[in-house]
């Protein structure tokens, strides 16, 4: 398992760059990610669904919500989702929120 | 008497109640089946029907048959569960109570669900085969097609049966390679997932599989609409696939049964636990089969193994002894491949689908994560095995958990 420095703090992350422990994470953390992923600034809108899927995953053992369990719990449809962190929400947010990568299935 | 109320007559629900007419005292113990529909559909014959290997006559048999004596039967729809009260409301007015219930309701398709699909064109150029009637129509429109591109589109995550999609593809490829028309033929496999399965090993053979076949897979496409005039389908991120011929597995939910009792998640499974399967919210209500929320394929093996590891758990149950964590999540899938081959698969909640041979080490006589004449036997032999062990409860010689012997790591 590696480690980086993500906005001044170093964290385990897995081969694919998301973090593997949730208590490491905090908001510049995001903030600096959501920079490598494209995303300048981060909106109202979008810490919502950011904030809604730490909530969730804390509720699934850890597990990242699905793109589904995101909309039913936030209120947020799938297309503005997609508006909101372009090609793959679930797995955008996911590393954004410092969660694993969302499970396929099974 | 006591009570055992079990909600759904397939797959799983037929399995208990055949399973459980046997082990449990008939002085003691009443037993009663509740579903609306009289037929009892072998799902996964639909597969085949498309390419005319099977007919609708292959894939039904009456209920009844494998209702046991001493069971009642009863022919209507739950329409809502009062777990407080520990009863069950059905839609002919009749109440029903229980001490133990087991929810058996399956999952379903609901094409309705994206639109575009039930419009102008279902049945014409947009059709599935997750439903007889879907299976037959589109039969019917193969025998005429003359080759075009066929798009396959799963909608969704979970359906039940996560390698039928596959199975389909790769029997088109043999069906018009047979009918002489492959090279007017485009295949596209359109799916959600990164890749061509769930898991990474197996995602990565069947991957290759489906290359050496001239399948091409679209990954990670969340269809949000079709749009049937101009025979496209499109993503929620604008994308679009071109097709002649759609053929969709639509979005799977659980029956609305579970939405009216407030029972179910946002696609109306039940949460319970993987190892027992006992409901997270009432220690009287188990759910088996398709029905429930838990990490692993919603198939009929897999209902088959979680029954095995239930049975003996609820005789301890009612006996006042806790339940064992003892289902480890078992699934064991054919895969059809078409040109009379086949591979298997065989996993658990921990352990992905491995290379190897299945049930003895080195042996077989199948092969996993391999194409073999074997494995398709073993597939065509499965409907009689489901109809005559299966569903009547009999035990199958192989062990409900899975096992590491014969696996080859990746
Ligand atoms: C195309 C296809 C291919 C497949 N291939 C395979 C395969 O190769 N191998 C494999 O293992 N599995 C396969 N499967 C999956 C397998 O068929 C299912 O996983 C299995 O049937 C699940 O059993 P179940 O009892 O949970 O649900 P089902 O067998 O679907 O039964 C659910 C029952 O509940 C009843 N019901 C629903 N709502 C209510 C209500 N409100 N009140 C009362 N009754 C209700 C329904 O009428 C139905 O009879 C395939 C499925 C499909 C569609």
């Amino acid at each position: 398992m590696a480690t980086r420095t993500i906005a001044g703090k170093e964290v385990q992350v897995n081969d694919e760059g998301f973090m593997t422990d949730p208590a490491e994470w905090n908001k510049e953390i995001a903030v600096e990610i959501a920079a490598e992923e494209g995303l300048a600034e981060l909106t109202e809108s979008q810490w919502k669904v950011i904030d809604f899927c730490r909530a969730a995953s804390a509720d699934l053992n850890g597990k990242s919500p699905t793109l589904r369990q995101i909309t039913t719990g936030t209120g947020v449809t799938t297309k503005e989702l997609f508006s909101l962190f372009p090609k793959g929400p679930a797995k955008k947010v996911a590393r954004i929120a410092g969660l694993g990568k969302p499970e396929g299935c099974v | 008497m006591k009570q055992l109320l079990v909600l759904g007559a397939g797959t799983a629900g037929t399995m208990v109640v055949n399973r459980m007419r046997r082990l449990l005292d008939a002085e003691e113990w009443m037993i009663t089946i509740v579903d609306p529909h009289e037929i009892h559909y072998y799902q996964p014959g639909f597969l085949f029907i498309p390419f005319g290997m099977y007919s609708r006559n292959d894939v039904v048999k009456p209920k009844r048959d494998f209702i046991p004596i001493g069971v009642e039967m009863i022919k209507a729809e739950a329409d809502v569960i009062e777990p407080e009260q520990n009863r069950v409301k059905l839609t002919n007015g009749r109440t029903l109570s229980y001490d133990f219930l087991v929810i058996a309701t399956g999952t379903q398709t609901r094409p309705e669900e994206t639109p575009g699909l039930m419009e102008s064109e279902w049945q014409r150029s947009i059709f599935d085969f997750y439903t007889v009637d879907g299976a037959v129509a589109l039969a019917k429109h193969l025998r005429t097609w003359q080759g075009g591109r066929l798009v396959l589109n799963v909608v969704e995550n979970p359906i039940k049966c996560p390698v039928a999609p596959l199975e389909f593809i790769m029997l088109a490829d043999w069906f018009f390679h047979e009918r002489g028309i492959r090279d007017e033929v485009e295949l596209i496999y359109a799916t959600p997932l990164p890749g061509a399965f769930t898991k990474p090993v197996a995602s990565r053979y069947l991957g290759e599989i489906l290359e050496r076949k001239n399948i091409k897979v679209i990954p990670e496409f969340l269809i949000e609409r079709a749009e049937p005039d101009d025979k496209k389908i499109v993503h929620y991120d604008e994308s679009e696939v071109e097709y002649d011929l759609l053929v969709t597995v639509p979005l799977n939910m659980g029956d609305d049964l579970i939405a009216r009792s407030g029972l179910g998640d946002e696609l109306n499974y039940v949460p319970a636990d993987k190892h027992t399967l006992l409901s997270k919210a009432h220690d009287n209500i188990f759910v088996l089969g398709d029905a429930a929320a838990i990490p692993t394929s919603k198939a009929g093996s897999v209902a088959h193994y979680a029954v095995d590891c239930w049975s003996e758990n609820f005789l301890r149950y009612i006996d006042g002894l806790e339940l064992l964590p003892t289902f480890d999540g078992h699934a064991n899938c054919f895969i059809e491949s078409g040109f009379d081959k086949g591979l298997l698969i065989d996993f658990n909640y921990d352990v992905e689908p491995l290379p190897g041979h299945f049930p003895l080490p080195g042996v077989g006589p199948f092969s996993l994560l391999q194409e073999s004449e074997m494995n398709h036997w073993g597939k065509m032999m499965f409907r009689w095995i489901y109809w005559n062990t299966l569903l009547k409860g009999k035990e199958l010689p192989l062990p409900a958990r899975m096992s590491m012997s014969g696996k080859r790591s990746g």
